[in-house]
Formats: C-alpha cells, structure tokens, sequence
C-alpha cells in the first residue's frame, strides 16, 4: 500500500487535498496509531475515516448558511404540509386519505417521507446554525393566514385542493432551489447537495401533476390526459405559466408561482423570467433549426425558470399565519 | 444538535460508529470522505501498471464551462436521438393518436430536439460534432418495455448528470440554465417512471432513501434516508452513455474536474 500514491489520486479530485492534509499535521499521527492496531483488511475502512477528520472541517461559510436556512424553510413549510395527511394525524387526515387511491396515497406517503428526509439532512449540514423548528401553527395551508376564507379553504379535507396545493408548494420549491444555486458556487459540496434536492423537488411535481390530471382516485395516474389550459389538468411539466397554476385563473392565488421574479441583485446574466418564457442565454428558442412544426408550448416547456428570494418568501408567506415572521 | 458542541470521541470510537447512526451535523460530509478514501485505493492498486489508454477515437468534450456544456450537449444529442428513433418503431406508432403516452412520448421529443438545438446554439466556439452517432442495437423499439426502460435509463441518467456536473461550471449564468434543463428532465424521468410502474416517480435506486450514494467524486454523496438525487461524476455517466454511442462518437470527459 503506497499511502504517497493514494495521496497523489485524491489529488486528482482534490486539488487542495496537500492544503487540507498540510494544515493539519496530525493525521499522520493517526496513521502511526492505526497501523499497530487494525489487520490489513481494515486498513481501506479505517484510511477513509482519516480522511473523514480532513473534510470534515471543511467550513460551510455565513452567506452558505443564509441559503441553506432559506431552503431549510421551505422544507419545513412542505413537511407540515405533507404531514396532515399523514396516517393518524386526525380526522382531516382520514378524510383526506379515503380521497386517494392506493398508488396515490402510496405516492403522497412517499413525498411527505422525502421532504422530512430534507429538514432532517439540511439540519444535519447547517448544525448549530440551522433555524428553529417553526412548529405546525405557523402554517394556514387554506392560504388564509389564520383567518377564514382563504382561497384553498378545503384543503384539508378535499384531495383536489390538497393536490393543487402540493403542486403549487412543490413547483416553488423547484423555482426556489434553482434561483439559490447560483449563491452555493462557493462550496461544491454544498451545491451539489442542493441540486440533488432539487431534482428530487422536480420529480414530486411531476408526480403531483400526474395526479392531478387524471384525478385523485385513479391508481393509472399516468394514463390521465392534460387538458388546455392546464390549470386544472397540468402536463407533467410547465407550459407556458399554466394559466396562473392551480389556483384557477392568471389573476389566482397561484399565479406568482409561474410569474416572473425580482432581477435587483441577481448574479450576472442571470433573470428571473415567466415561466413562459422562451429565450434561454440569449437564444430565441421558437427560431431554432430542426424545431419546425413543433406547438408553440414546447419552447417554453423544454427548460424551467429560476426565482429569487425575496419573491419565494412572499409566495411561501401565502401560508404563514398572520403576526409570525417565518420566512418574512 | 446539542452533540456538535461535545468534543469528538477518540479515533478508535469514532472509526466504530455504525452506519445507522442517527444524522448529525457533518455525517454528510463524512460519508463523502469515506469514499474518497475507498476510492483512491481502488485507483492506486492499478495506477502503476495500468494507466488508462486513451484512444484517439473517443470524443473530447474539453475542459472548463465549454467541457460541460459539450457535455451536456452530448447527452441531449443522444437523447434527442432516441426520442426521434423512437418514432418510427411499431411501439410508438401503434399508440393511439389521444393516447397519454403518445402525448407524453411527443413533448419529451419536442422538449429534447429543443435542448439539444440549444446547445448547438449556445455553444459558438470548441463544440464538439453537431452529429455523433448513437448506437441503438440494445434498444426494440417495436416494445413498450424496452423504449420505456431505456426512456427512464436516460431521464434518470440525465439527471444524474446534470447535478453532478453542477459544480465544474464557472458562470453562474451557464449553472442556471442547466438549472432549467435539469429539472425539466427530473419531471421526464418521474412521468417515464410512473408509465413503468405507477408512484415510482422516486425510488432508492435514484434517490437515497434507504442507502447512501457511492459516486467516485465525493461531493455527489449523501448519507442514506436523506433523499437525494443520486448525483454522478461525468466519467460515471459516460460508463454508461458511451453504451449507446457508436464507436468514434464515444466520449472522453477527463478534462471535466
């Protein structure tokens, strides 16, 4: 075993792998501690633990943080949203759940455990700098911040309300996510992280809208057919902004969600357009060669849009209670 | 959380750790350097007298914000491809003309013809071929069970792909843009997925629900339960995509890190 050798591939990934090791001196001390306890078959497990210590030191910096705690938000905001239908979580919850076919219900089982793995692994990055729990009363998921009469009343009880709130949640969460990447280029490990929730955000969407359109209680979700103009019976994707989204109309509650953003402080080149949007890096899509005869709907389907902060914020703030700064 | 602030135990007991420790701050980026380690053994019992071959027929998408664009480019030329071959066998023409899955199979060619015009279009200097050549022989088009597992083998794999290559791009512009694409292809791979199998939208062979991601570079892991993509590196991507590549289209992405 050359150790100067495993240095020298680790390098490959790891450019700083010398600084890291450098700096920090006592990892050879390790070594000479391990070699007179461990038989040679452990020394592979016990060699990447070493090299556990060296990266796990590497800093998460302040404005990292702030973007992960935003995120971490967000997760919470979908969590306790998932967890209302969780079994044993009321009578509103067994209402809900007698709404949904087995495969559906199987499938919102499965996003409420993705999104409570992510408050838990965001959690777990951020450590003591993670924000508090913020408890379920922050949350009115009728959209009435604690008042009657929210536009998503029933939600709570109507599978189709509940669906079109998950999806509205969900296609937020996407938009939020892509529009933070760009702040998490300072540390590799950290944006990746992100992007992989990310996707994993897109998939729920897809999923939801799958249901959506062929309805809550048919275990053939995706045999359902969408139906112009998508607001009630989505495509898996976006197209165009879906005519406001679920919440019915262009002038609807949901109609931020598929709107454009704030660009005031956005990383250079970077725009927060509509979802309709169909000019991508400066390319104009519908003009591109081979596309000819394609709907005009696939050009803005094909990529989605980032959002800024502060436009997330005042979206998720639709379910925040009046009086709570959650997210404010 | 009250544990970060402890003082680490010693060597011997922290080696000793099971796995299924409940999360703390930094498990994540323990798992990541479990890997490394693993990794650079495999690496390092073959360097010596093994040094990989490059041959002169493979395709190199270069180093830098180019690399992963042509990268990316690659992968949506074949993807573009499949979506267009597809077309012609008795699978997709038997599908009736209001079908869901004719519909579905429709926009992922439109949506994949448009991707792949893009990067075409994006990238004016260093781009490799406008036409490598796919190698479909593993594919019948003429099943439903075939055009829809290698559907879901390349969302997935594009996926994959996109996240992991996140973090060589320079430009916040270019990381956003594949931002777009990306998730457009998340919402393919999870509708495929639910044509093969109702709900599968997420599973643990994508997502790391039950187990933690192993991928060669480091920063693409997560610990199990955490549900995450499961990010790969470009050379674990391309282990893959060169399968469906013909010879002399076949990629090298050795200048991506």
């Amino acid at each position: 075993m050359n150790f100067f050798q495993i240095i020298s591939e680790i390098e490959k990934v790891d450019p700083e792998v010398y600084d890291r090791l450098d700096s920090r001196r006592s990892i050879f001390k390790h070594m000479t501690g391990l070699g007179q306890k461990l038989s040679a078959a452990a020394v592979p497990l016990a060699l990447g633990s070493i090299f556990n210590k060296v990266y796990a030191q590497t800093p998460v910096g302040a404005s990292v943080n702030d973007v992960l705690n935003f995120a971490l938000s967000l997760e919470y905001l979908e969590s306790y949203f998932y967890q209302r239908s969780a079994a044993g979580s009321g009578a509103s919850a067994v209402t809900l759940r007698g709404g949904f076919s087995g495969t559906n219900l199987a499938a919102i089982d499965l996003i409420r455990t993705d999104e409570a793995n992510h408050v838990t692994f965001l959690r777990s990055v951020l450590g003591t700098a993670a924000i508090a729990d913020p408890g379920a009363a922050t949350f009115d998921f009728t959209g009435g911040k604690g008042a009657a009469g929210g536009p998503f009343a029933d939600v709570l009880t109507n599978p189709l309300t509940y669906l079109a709130v998950a999806q509205s949640l969900e296609d937020t969460g996407v938009r939020a996510y892509k529009g933070g990447a760009a702040l998490l280029m300072s540390n590799k490990t950290v944006l990746t992280a992100a992007l992989n929730i990310h996707s994993v955000e897109a998939r729920h969407a897809s999923r939801l809208r799958t249901m959506r359109r062929a309805g809550p209680m048919n275990n053939a979700a995706s045999q359902g057919l969408p139906v112009s103009p998508y607001n009630a019976a989505p495509k898996s994707w976006i197209s165009g902004t879906d005519n406001g989204g679920a919440g019915g109309s262009p002038t609807g509650p949901t109609a931020p969600i598929y709107g454009a953003g704030n660009n005031t402080g956005a990383p250079t080149g970077v725009t927060f357009d509509a979802e309709s949007n169909t000019t991508q890096g400066g390319a104009v899509l519908t003009g591109l060669p081979n596309t000819t005869g394609f709907p005009a709907s696939a050009f803005s389907e094909a990529f989605d849009e980032a959002l800024d902060v502060t436009t997330v914020k005042t979206i998720a703030r639709t379910f925040v209670v009046n009086g709570n700064n959650f997210l404010a | 959380m009250s544990d970060n602030l402890q003082p680490r135990g010693s060597d011997d007991t922290s080696f000793a750790q099971p796995l299924y420790t409940p999360i703390k701050r930094r498990s994540f980026f323990m798992y990541a350097g479990a890997t490394a380690g693993a990794t650079a053994l495999v690496l390092a019992g073959c360097s010596k007298d093994n040094d990989p071959v490059t041959s002169s027929n493979l395709i190199n998408v270069g180093s830098g914000d180019t690399g992963v664009l042509n990268y990316a480019y690659a992968l949506e030329q074949l993807e573009a491809g499949f979506y267009t071959r597809l077309r012609t066998g008795t699978y997709y023409t038997g599908l009736g003309s209001t079908s869901a899955e004719k519909q579905i199979l429709d926009d992922l060619y439109y949506h994949e013809v448009i991707h792949r015009e893009f990067f075409k279009a994006a990238i004016t200097s260093g781009r490799i071929s406008d036409s490598l050549t796919p190698d479909f022989s593993k594919v019948d088009f003429n099943s439903r069970t075939s055009v829809l597992g290698t559907a879901m083998a390349f969302e997935d794999l594009g996926v994959a792909a996109y996240n992991g290559a996140g973090q060589y791009i320079a430009s916040p512009l270019y990381l956003t843009l594949a931002g777009k694409i990306v998730s457009v292809e998340a919402r393919h791979a999870a509708i495929i997925r639910d044509l093969v199998g109702e709900a599968t939208f997420v599973g643990n062979d994508v997502v790391t629900l039950t187990t933690a991601n192993t991928s060669g570079v480091t920063t693409n892991n997560a610990p199990a339960n955490s549900s995450l993509e499961r990010s790969k590196s470009p050379a674990e991507v391309v282990a893959t995509a060169n399968t469906f590549l013909a010879e002399g289209s076949k990629l090298d992405v050795s200048g991506l890190k």
